[in-house]
C-alpha cells in the first residue's frame, strides 16, 4: 500500500487558502520576509546563473530565434483563436482512440469528476506526475480528503509533497531547495544515509518510486499539448517518471486547460524544442511522448482506460477579452520567471497563486478575480524582460497594465482617482504646473523631515538629492535672455 | 533641424542640468534647440496606475503642444516610450489616434536622435573617466536601444566603457511602484546597484532620470561611506562634456 502524504499539514499555506480580503497584505508581507533572506535570493539567483547560460547556448543553436518565436506563437494563436474548431476534433480524434472525454467547468467539476472516476476503478492508490493543472484545482488535498494515497512522482514535486509545500516555481518546484536539505528530508522520511551526490538523490527518490508505480491502481498526469489532427497527448519530462505514470496503473487520467490544444502534429516540431530551451536551456526535454489512447488488443502494456479531464475555471472568460487571448498562449515554459527580476527577489511563495511570476500575475486576476488579485500586476516596475523571454510571444508586460487599467475602472480606489484627478488638474495648467514644480522644491527640506505616505516609503531605503534651486524652465529662460 | 526639447515633469524639478545638457550638445551641432513653456507631464504616472481616462487629457494636451515641431527630443527613454509607443495605445480608436501617430514618428530619445535621426556618434565630447551603461527598461525593451548610447560614450575621447554583469537587469524604479512596493524596487535596486558598482566605474551612464533617482538613492544609503561609491550621470551630461 502506499502511504498517504506523510505530512498532513502544510508549513506553507496552499494556493488559495489565503482569505481573498488580504491577499495583497500577504503578498506584502511575504514579500517583506523573503526579502530580508539575503542568501535565499543569492541562491535562487545563482541557481539562475547557470539557466542563463544553457538557454544562451541553445538559442543561439537556432538558425533565428525570433524567427522560431513567430512560428511557435503563430500555432498557438491560430489554436486558440479556432478553439470552437480544434476541441471538437481533438476530442473525436482522441474518443476514437478509446481515450474518453470529461468536460470541467470548474475546479469543483474537475475533482468530482476524478474522484468519481477512482471510485468507479475502485481505486486506492493514486501516483501522480508532474500537473500544474492539478494544482489549480487543488486535487491532492481533495483525493487525501476521500482517502486516497496520493504520491508525486516527478523528483521535485515529491520533494515538496515531502516537505508539505505547494511548487515554488511552476517549471522547477523545488529550485529554493538546497541539496543538503533534500539530503536530510530523505533520511527524516526515507531513512537513507546523508549524501550530498544528486545522482545518488535522485536514486533514492527512483528506488522508493518504482514499486509504488506497479501498486498505483490510477495514474494522474498534465498534459503540453493536444495535438487535434491525431487526438495524442502530448506529455514532456526530464525523468520518464510520466511514461511509468501512465503505462504502469490500469487506468490513466489526464487533466489539461483546453488551451492546450494545438491543430497539427507538425505543431509541435517548433514547440517542443523551444518549450525545452526557453523553459529550462536544454535543446529537448529528456522525454517527450504522444499517448494515442489506451491499451489495445495484442499489446503488452498501457493503462486499461485513458480519460481527459478538460478544464475550462474561466479560460473562456479570458478567450473572451480579445486584448489578452494571447495569454492563453502560454506553454508553461517557466521562462518568464527565470528572467524575473520581480520573482528572483519575492520567491515563488510571495505570490500566493498556482501560477507564479509574470504570466501568473497577468491570468490569476482572470482566473480568480480582479478585485483580490489585481495587486499581482501592480506589483511590477514593468521592465519587460518577460515579453522578450516568452517562447510564444505573448504581451506580458503590457497586459499587467491592462489588468491596472480594468481594476481602475472597474473598482478604483477612491483615494487614488482622486490623486490622479489632482494631478490631471495640475498638468493641464503649465502655470499651476510650475507654482506646484516650485512648492515641490522648496518643501521638499521639510517633506522629508516629515515624511509623508509614500516619500516615507522612499526614504526608508533610498535618500533623495536636495532639490536644485531653479526648474528647468527656469533655467531656460535666463539662458535665452 | 528644429528640435523641440520634451522635458520630463522631474528633469524640470529636479535634473534640470540634463536638459541644459541635451541642448548645449544639440546646438553644438548645429541645430536649432526650442522649448515649449506649455509643456507639462506626459502623463505615465497615471498611465501606468491604471488610470488611462485621467491620463488621456494628459496626452492629448501634449498632441497639442508639439504640433508642427518637426522634431521632438526628450532625454528619458521612459517619458519618450511613453509619448511613442503608449499615447498610439491609448488614444486608439479615437479621433485623436492620426495625430498621436503623426507625434510617435517626429518623437525620439536624446541620444536615438543623435545616433539614428542625425547620424552622429562623434560629437566631440572629451570625458577622463571610466564608466558603465545602466540601460533603462523603456529604451531598452520599448525603443530597442541598446548600441545606439554604446556607439556615442565609445567615440568620446579618454572614456573607459565597461559593462556590468546585469546589464539588462531593471533598477527596481517603475515609478508610483517604487514607493508602492518599496521592499521589492529597493530589492532590485541592490541587485543591479551592486552589479554596477563592482564595475569599478567613477560614473554609471543613464539615459533616464528615473532611474540615476533610484540608483543614487540606494547608493547614498546602502553603499559604505568613505569607500568608492559610483554616481549616475545622464547621457547628455557625458556628451556635453565635464561633468559639473
Amino acid at each position: 500500500m502506499i502511504a498517504r502524504n506523510p505530512i498532513p499539514h502544510p508549513t506553507h499555506a496552499p494556493p488559495g487558502a489565503h482569505e481573498p480580503a488580504t491577499a495583497k497584505q500577504q503578498f506584502l508581507a511575504d514579500a517583506a520576509e523573503h526579502i530580508r533572506d539575503t542568501g535565499h535570493r543569492a541562491f535562487v539567483r545563482k541557481a539562475l546563473g547557470g539557466y542563463y547560460k544553457s538557454r544562451d547556448t541553445q538559442q543561439a543553436r537556432y538558425r533565428d530565434w525570433e524567427q522560431a518565436r513567430d512560428a511557435a506563437s503563430l500555432a498557438k494563436w491560430s489554436a486558440v483563436n479556432r478553439l470552437d474548431e480544434l476541441l471538437p476534433r481533438f476530442v473525436a480524434a482522441f474518443e476514437a482512440n478509446g481515450g474518453r472525454v470529461h468536460w470541467a467547468r470548474d475546479a469543483a467539476e474537475a475533482r468530482a469528476i476524478i474522484l468519481g472516476l477512482l471510485e468507479q476503478a475502485n481505486a486506492k492508490a493514486v501516483i501522480k506526475s508532474k500537473c500544474m493543472t492539478s494544482e489549480e484545482i487543488h486535487l491532492n488535498a481533495a483525493l487525501e480528503a476521500a482517502g486516497y494515497g496520493v504520491v508525486e512522482s516527478d523528483l521535485g514535486e515529491f520533494i515538496q509533497q515531502l516537505r508539505g509545500e505547494p511548487p515554488y516555481h511552476f517549471v522547477f518546484p523545488c529550485m529554493h531547495v538546497r541539496r543538503d536539505e533534500i539530503s536530510d528530508l530523505f533520511g527524516k522520511h526515507l531513512g537513507t544515509p546523508p549524501t550530498d551526490s544528486p545522482e545518488e538523490l535522485t536514486m533514492i527518490a527512483r528506488r522508493h518510486m518504482r514499486r509504488l508505480y506497479v501498486e498505483a491502481d490510477v495514474g494522474i498526469t498534465g498534459a503540453n499539448f493536444l495535438v487535434a489532427e491525431t487526438g495524442q497527448i502530448s506529455i514532456t519530462e526530464n525523468e520518464g517518471n510520466a511514461r511509468l505514470t501512465v503505462a504502469l496503473p490500469r487506468l490513466h487520467i489526464a487533466i489539461s486547460g483546453i488551451e492546450k490544444v494545438v491543430e497539427r502534429l507538425d505543431d509541435l516540431a517548433v514547440l517542443l524544442p523551444m518549450l525545452a530551451t526557453a523553459g529550462a536551456g536544454q535543446p529537448m526535454t529528456c522525454y517527450n511522448t504522444l499517448y494515442s489512447g489506451p491499451r489495445r488488443a495484442g499489446e503488452r502494456d498501457g493503462p486499461e482506460e485513458m480519460h481527459l479531464v478538460l478544464l475550462d475555471n474561466s479560460r473562456t472568460a479570458l478567450l473572451a477579452d480579445a486584448e489578452q487571448r494571447d495569454a492563453l498562449h502560454c506553454i508553461r515554459c517557466g521562462a518568464c520567471l527565470n528572467v524575473c527580476p520581480i520573482f528572483k527577489n519575492v520567491g515563488g511563495f510571495t505570490y500566493g497563486t498556482t501560477y507564479q511570476g509574470p504570466i501568473g500575475s497577468v491570468i490569476t486576476p482572470h482566473l480568480r478575480g480582479v478585485a483580490n488579485w489585481n495587486h499581482l500586476s501592480g506589483a511590477s516596475s514593468l521592465c519587460g524582460a518577460c515579453t522578450d523571454a516568452c517562447p510564444v510571444r505573448i504581451d506580458i508586460h503590457h497586459h499587467l497594465l491592462h489588468n491596472r487599467r480594468n481594476a481602475a475602472r472597474t473598482a478604483p480606489s477612491r483615494l487614488e482617482k482622486l490623486g490622479h484627478r489632482l494631478f490631471v488638474f495640475v498638468a493641464s495648467r503649465p502655470w499651476l504646473f510650475a507654482a506646484g514644480g516650485w512648492l515641490f522644491r522648496k518643501s521638499l527640506p521639510l517633506a522629508k523631515a516629515l515624511k509623508p505616505p509614500l516619500l516615507s516609503a522612499w526614504l526608508a531605503t533610498r535618500d533623495l538629492p536636495p532639490a536644485p534651486r531653479e526648474s528647468f524652465r527656469a533655467a531656460w529662460q535666463r539662458r535665452r535672455r | 533641424m528644429n528640435v523641440s526639447l520634451f522635458i520630463p515633469c522631474f528633469v524640470d524639478q529636479m535634473a534640470p542640468q540634463v536638459g541644459l545638457a541635451a541642448a548645449t550638445v544639440l546646438e553644438r551641432l548645429g541645430h536649432t534647440v526650442e522649448f515649449r513653456p506649455a509643456q507639462t507631464c506626459c502623463g505615465q504616472p497615471s498611465f501606468n496606475a491604471g488610470y488611462w481616462d485621467e491620463a488621456k487629457a494628459v496626452a492629448i494636451r501634449a498632441l497639442e503642444v508639439f504640433a508642427g515641431a518637426e522634431a521632438v527630443v526628450g532625454p528619458s527613454g521612459s517619458c519618450v516610450a511613453m509619448m511613442r509607443v503608449f499615447y498610439t495605445q491609448l488614444l486608439a480608436d479615437t479621433p485623436h489616434e492620426p495625430a498621436a501617430l503623426d507625434l510617435a514618428a517626429r518623437t525620439f530619445e536624446f541620444g536615438e536622435f543623435l545616433v539614428n535621426k542625425l547620424g552622429v556618434t562623434d560629437v566631440g565630447a572629451r570625458f577622463p573617466h571610466r564608466v558603465t551603461y545602466h540601460d533603462g527598461c523603456h529604451g531598452l525593451r520599448e525603443l530597442r536601444l541598446k548600441d545606439e548610447p554604446r556607439q556615442l560614450l565609445a567615440a568620446v575621447r579618454d572614456l573607459e566603457l565597461v559593462e556590468c554583469d546585469e546589464p539588462e537587469s531593471c533598477c527596481g524604479f517603475g515609478g508610483l511602484f517604487s514607493v508602492k512596493f518599496p521592499m521589492v524596487s529597493t530589492a532590485m535596486a541592490e541587485v543591479k546597484g551592486g552589479s554596477l558598482a563592482r564595475t569599478d566605474c567613477d560614473y554609471i551612464v543613464s539615459s533616464d532620470p528615473s532611474c540615476q533617482l533610484q540608483l543614487d538613492g540606494w547608493f547614498a544609503k546602502n553603499l559604505a561611506a568613505g569607500g568608492k561609491r559610483p554616481r549616475t550621470i545622464h547621457l547628455a551630461e557625458v556628451l556635453a562634456g565635464e561633468p559639473r
